[in-house]
């Protein structure tokens, strides 16, 4: 799996995952792994929605309105949804 | 994220669907496990039929429940369980179910193997057969152990092995984990709770002090490896929090559908006290996890009770609300298994009058004589004397 970038690399949800909206954020459910995850902000979700318009995670943030102060916190939460797959390069399946 | 209450917080408050839902499908079981938290045996004749069941999968598919843990009873047992079970798949909901391993046959094994949305559970209470069968029924090991077998043989990946921890298994837990290893398992131990028929025997067969203590220790150095459904956060007043969410997630974030489509707050509180409503009201499924009353109740700040002040509070939040009631304990008091030992001195101050008893009983009766063939046997005992008396003289 190639490595996540956060200024460079398009990505978007992994199709295997399902995301329910909730007030603090969402769930995210990996079918495939049967992982769950939860999103802590409703900010979160949007980035990971907007993720698929952009060309990498930082364009998706930025897109979405996030302060540039809050950037790392999203970049540390984005690597972990790469890490555990739930969300992947754009093209690949 | 920046200026989020904890999850656990938001948790507390209820979510738009359960995280996840005990659906048991059947009451009947050809097993008769002395603590079975459904008391289950014979089948109830409003169980849900088949299209009423793929209803209530419609339903956690627009709700996006995304896994349901099937059990019973024995779910395998009902005729429609493999339609139900593909049905789900078909509509994103993933199934885990709970079985005795009876009828995992090798063409069930096959076909589980090939399936990847189906997770399987396969249950034994004792890592040998003395320590099993004498909760679970004479030849329950050998059954289960076949199932796992058949399993590892069609090649299903990492069937889950569940065990209740007792007195009598809890000193078992590395023979158990061994057990996991040998049929590449995961291993996933529960808490015994005194519900259905489980309040029977609760008093002598829950852990000891010592046990609970031993179990912490052990669940903290197998972590994430062994699933426990969360069910021992009431040990994380130890200490160091356990692994998972540490809360009572009942009608917040999971609740339980029993045969009938009654829907309960969680799977060990089947009394009419926990009960939310039936999917079969006109509101559904839906409409009773986000309506019912005693939802909105359970989902609104709880009092700690005689709890609060303790500095532990925050890490076992008082423990399992449905071990307390069905022990007779005041619900905003201490767990009866609290580490500090403050529900075993209620548990000894308490009367027996206190004790709820379940209402839903399923249990298979026993026969009142060994060999009575008579099926009104029972009209003529409670018959008046000279009624018998004509009986008697009219069948010499």
């Amino acid at each position: 799996m190639p490595e996540f970038q956060f200024s460079s690399g398009a990505w978007q949800l992994n199709p295997q995952v399902s995301l329910r909206p909730e007030s603090f954020g969402a769930l995210a459910y990996h079918f495939g792994t049967r992982r769950l995850s939860f999103f802590k902000s409703r900010e979160l979700l949007e980035v990971v929605e907007r993720l698929p318009d952009e060309p990498d995670p930082a364009a998706a943030c930025r897109a979405v309105g996030i302060a540039e102060r809050q950037l790392p916190s999203y970049e540390r939460a984005l690597r972990t949804l790469a890490e555990t797959e739930m969300i992947v390069p754009r093209g690949e399946r | 994220m920046p200026g989020v209450a904890p999850l656990v917080d938001q948790f507390e408050l209820g979510l738009q669907a359960p995280i996840c839902i005990t659906w048991e499908l059947t009451y009947a079981c050809n097993l008769a496990c002395v603590h079975c938290l459904s008391s289950s045996g014979r089948r109830d004749p409003r169980e849900l039929s088949t299209a009423e069941c793929k209803g209530v999968i419609d339903e956690l598919e627009r709700m996006q429940v995304f896994y349901v843990n099937v059990g019973g009873g024995e779910p395998t047992v009902r005729k429609d369980f493999w339609e139900l079970l593909d049905y789900a798949g078909e509509h994103n909901v993933g199934v885990k179910f709970s079985t005795n391993g009876s009828r995992i046959d090798e063409a069930a094994a096959a076909r589980l193997a090939a399936s990847d949305y189906v997770d399987v559970q396969v249950s034994i209470d004792g890592a040998d057969a003395a320590v099993n069968d004498a909760v679970r029924g004479p030849g329950s090991y050998a059954m289960a152990l076949a199932a796992l077998e058949r399993l590892a043989a069609a090649g299903f990946e990492q069937p889950k092995i569940s065990v209740v921890v007792t007195r009598h298994n809890a000193g078992q837990l590395d023979d158990f984990k061994a057990i996991a290893d040998r049929y590449g398992a995961q291993l996933r131990i529960t808490r015994l709770r005194p519900s259905g028929r489980g309040a029977d025997v609760w008093d002598d067969l829950h852990p000891t002090a010592e046990q609970q203590r031993s179990l912490y220790e052990w669940l903290l150095a197998h972590g994430e490896e062994v699933l426990t459904g969360d069910s021992f956060f009431h040990l994380s007043a130890y200490g160091e929090a356990l692994p998972g969410l540490n809360l009572c997630g009942a009608g917040r974030v999971v609740c339980l559908i029993d045969p009938v489509g009654d829907v309960y707050a969680c799977p060990f509180a089947i009394h009419e006290e926990f009960l939310a409503g039936n999917v079969r009201e006109p509101r559904g499924f839906e409409g009773v996890w986000r309506d019912s009353e005693l939802f909105a109740e359970l989902r609104s700040p709880q009092s700690g009770g005689a709890c609060e002040s303790c500095g532990h509070y925050d890490a076992c939040r008082g423990g399992c609300m449905a071990a307390k009631f069905f022990t007779g304990l005041p619900l905003d008091g201490p767990d009866p298994e609290c580490v500090l030992g403050n529900g075993e001195q209620l548990l000894a101050a308490r009367g027996d009058a206190a004790i709820p008893t379940p209402a839903v009983d399923h249990s298979r009766r026993k026969p009142s004589r060994a060999c009575d063939e008579d099926p009104l046997a029972e009209f003529w005992a409670s018959a008046p004397a000279h009624v018998a008396q004509r009986a008697t003289s009219a069948g010499g």
